[in-house]
């Protein structure tokens, strides 16, 4: 290799470790921070070397455990719900748009696209779904306004679908008597994994990370997600407490309050850690994947 | 004769009626979600009244804009939103083409692809949990830089929640944290993709690494550039609701600089119950939003009709 290359391979690797490590020392500090010990906070702050070490946080994170457990419970249910009921609408919509036969099928890809150009903001759709659908404080409100079905989705599925599934597949089933939802479960589903996955995956990832819908719409505890959960003890470090079997001021006089919002911020970064390995081809294939149009 | 085409066309169309089934759920789902509120934008000329129902209150024609445009809280939101995704598109795309560069020039494989699944990691997280990564940093008695990083430079802690003036670049870098190691993918793709001949062939006449970069990679993807730059002024009325609301935790004390069209419309709406001014911006933004997307994408069409949106 030349001077001039290594030089290349040298400055490219010393900015991308330095913006990879701008990436990370904010979760590494987080951790640092959730098992130092409170007074040792109160004099140094959070540091990525604490003095003094102590799970108090995490022991009284337990305590108050059953909230969390609960909004775990929620958030888990409104994702695996969400997405499955969000694969199965688009993947049913964007089928039949894919075929060229259909009659029709451009004025209704069009009401679909018109969807990405103009839409009514956060007043009317929160009017509707209080005022006309009475979503407020149901598990509905979680998983319906926003995040169920979006059209730049269902015109990226249709695209796949015509682009990869051969039009002769399509005749040949009919000709042999399937019907169209048996052509769609046996033959579309099946050959469409790869688009399936991609959406899937941001679908979930939406549902997990969305605390939009709870601000909007719930105020009942008992229907907060984790990230509701998460929104509102950064606001009020007494949420849980308030909400304690333990007697309220006994709780409160335990509360390691700086510690503690770091480790229920630790809690609440784990699971996203912990998967991203496995889902993350899908994440560059996405966004490469071909091109929406209308 | 015509009974007869016209029996065939009807036993035709009868053989799409399941085509036609399957659209239900998603079209009844996006005249709910979409469509509705798309009507609703006309209570921005009601006076909203819940006893009445929301289509029967009482027309008022412009009131609810006058009263808007009357504050100088339409402007401030109207600078604040313009300038934040302007630099945001600007830098985005600068950091985002930087990286990706970078990126291709790497050798090891497998490091570039370390890097590259660090730097996505910031997209994965909700902007909750960046507001306590913030807040970590930040946080006045507890912070890092209060604590650690100021004391270091000799430097008086900085009061940041109550600070205008430090956020224009505090919400900047959070944006950039969080998006710029995603959004290079695109990026890096389109530069993956160019025939590796116009390397070989500039090798041959003695470019250096620094002149192939720029007369060969960077005009290659110009027009990824471009689609993308043009894409974002689309939507350069909209702003991460997340970013401004959650990160400044909704510090009254740094609406001059933090508040924008959706923090806006979001806090005369649930926080101070003024339905009327509230649905007055939204209309506002909607419009204008919309005749901004459909001017970009003229723009796109007179471009490359390959990348125009429709």
């Amino acid at each position: 290799m030349d001077k001039e290359n290594r030089i290349w391979q040298w400055t490219s690797h010393i900015i991308m470790i330095a913006l990879s490590a701008a990436c990370i020392l904010p979760f590494i500090l987080l951790f640092m921070a959730s098992i130092t010990d409170e007074s040792a906070i109160v004099t140094h702050g959070y540091t990525l070397f604490p003095t003094a070490f102590s799970f108090e946080a995490y022991e009284y994170l337990w305590n108050q455990s059953s909230q969390i457990f609960h909004a775990y419970g929620i958030t888990i249910l409104v994702t695996v719900i969400g997405t499955t009921a969000s694969l199965i609408m688009t993947s049913l919509l964007a089928y039949p748009l894919s075929r060229k036969d259909l009659p029709g099928g451009q004025t209704i890809a069009f009401i679909v696209f018109f969807t990405l150009l103009f839409n009514g903001g956060l007043v009317p759709t929160y009017l509707i779904y209080t005022q006309v659908f009475h979503l407020k404080n149901t598990l509905f409100a979680l998983l319906i306004p926003w995040l169920l079905m979006n059209g730049f989705n269902v015109l990226l599925m249709r695209t796949f679908f015509k682009t990869t599934i051969p039009v002769a597949v399509l005749e040949s089933a009919a000709i042999d008597g399937a019907g169209e939802f048996k052509t769609y479960f046996r033959i579309i589903l099946p050959l469409s994994m790869p688009i399936l996955a991609t959406v899937g995956m941001f679908q979930a990832l939406g549902y997990w990370n969305d605390w939009n819908n709870g601000l909007v719409f719930v105020t009942d505890p008992d229907l907060f997600s984790l990230q509701n959960v998460l929104n509102r003890i950064m606001s009020d470090i007494q949420f849980l407490t308030s909400n304690s079997r333990m007697g309220t001021t006994q709780a409160l006089a335990q509360l390691p309050s700086e510690t503690f919002r770091m480790a229920i911020a630790v809690i609440g970064v784990i699971p996203i850690l912990l998967v991203y390995p496995f889902f993350q081809k899908y994440f560059v294939k996405g966004m490469t994947i071909g091109a929406v149009k209308g | 004769m015509t009974t007869i085409t016209h029996r065939n066309k009807r036993r035709s169309l009868r053989r799409f009626i399941p085509l036609y089934i399957m659209l239900l759920p998603g079209l009844a789902y996006l005249a709910i979600n979409n469509y509705m509120p798309l009507f609703g934008l006309s209570i921005a000329f009601k006076d909203i009244n819940f006893r009445k129902g929301l289509w029967h209150s009482d027309w008022i024609g412009f009131q609810n804009f006058e009263y808007l445009f009357k504050t100088s809280d339409a402007w401030l939101i109207t600078r604040n939103t313009l300038l934040y995704n302007g630099v945001f598109i600007v830098l985005g795309l600068a950091v985002a083409v930087a990286i990706a560069i970078l990126l291709n020039e790497i050798r090891n494989k497998f490091a570039s692809r370390l890097y590259q699944s660090v730097l996505i990691l910031p997209f994965l997280i909700s902007i909750i949990l960046v507001s306590y990564l913030v807040y970590a940093m930040l946080s006045m008695d507890t912070g890092f830089l209060n604590k650690t990083v100021l004391p270091a430079l000799g430097i008086d802690p900085v009061n940041w929640y109550n600070e205008p003036k430090y956020w224009p670049y505090i919400l900047t870098i959070v944006h950039l944290w969080k998006g710029a190691g995603y959004s290079c993918i695109v990026f890096l793709a389109a530069i993956i993709g160019i025939d590796p001949e116009y390397y070989e062939a500039a090798k041959l006449d003695g470019a250096s690494k620094w002149m192939q970069i720029r007369k060969i990679t960077i005009p290659m993807i110009t027009p990824v550039i471009i689609m993308l730059t043009l894409l974002g002024i689309g939507r350069i009325f909209y702003s991460d609701f997340g970013l401004f609301y959650q990160v400044p935790m909704n510090s009254g004390a740094l609406f001059s600089t933090t508040n924008v069209i959706d923090t806006y419309v979001f806090r005369g709406l649930m926080q101070l119950g003024d339905v009327g001014m509230s649905s007055a911006a939204g209309f506002y933004q909607s419009l204008v939003g919309f005749v901004l997307v459909l001017v970009s994408n003229m723009v796109v069409r007179k471009i490359n009709k390959e990348n125009a949106l429709f």
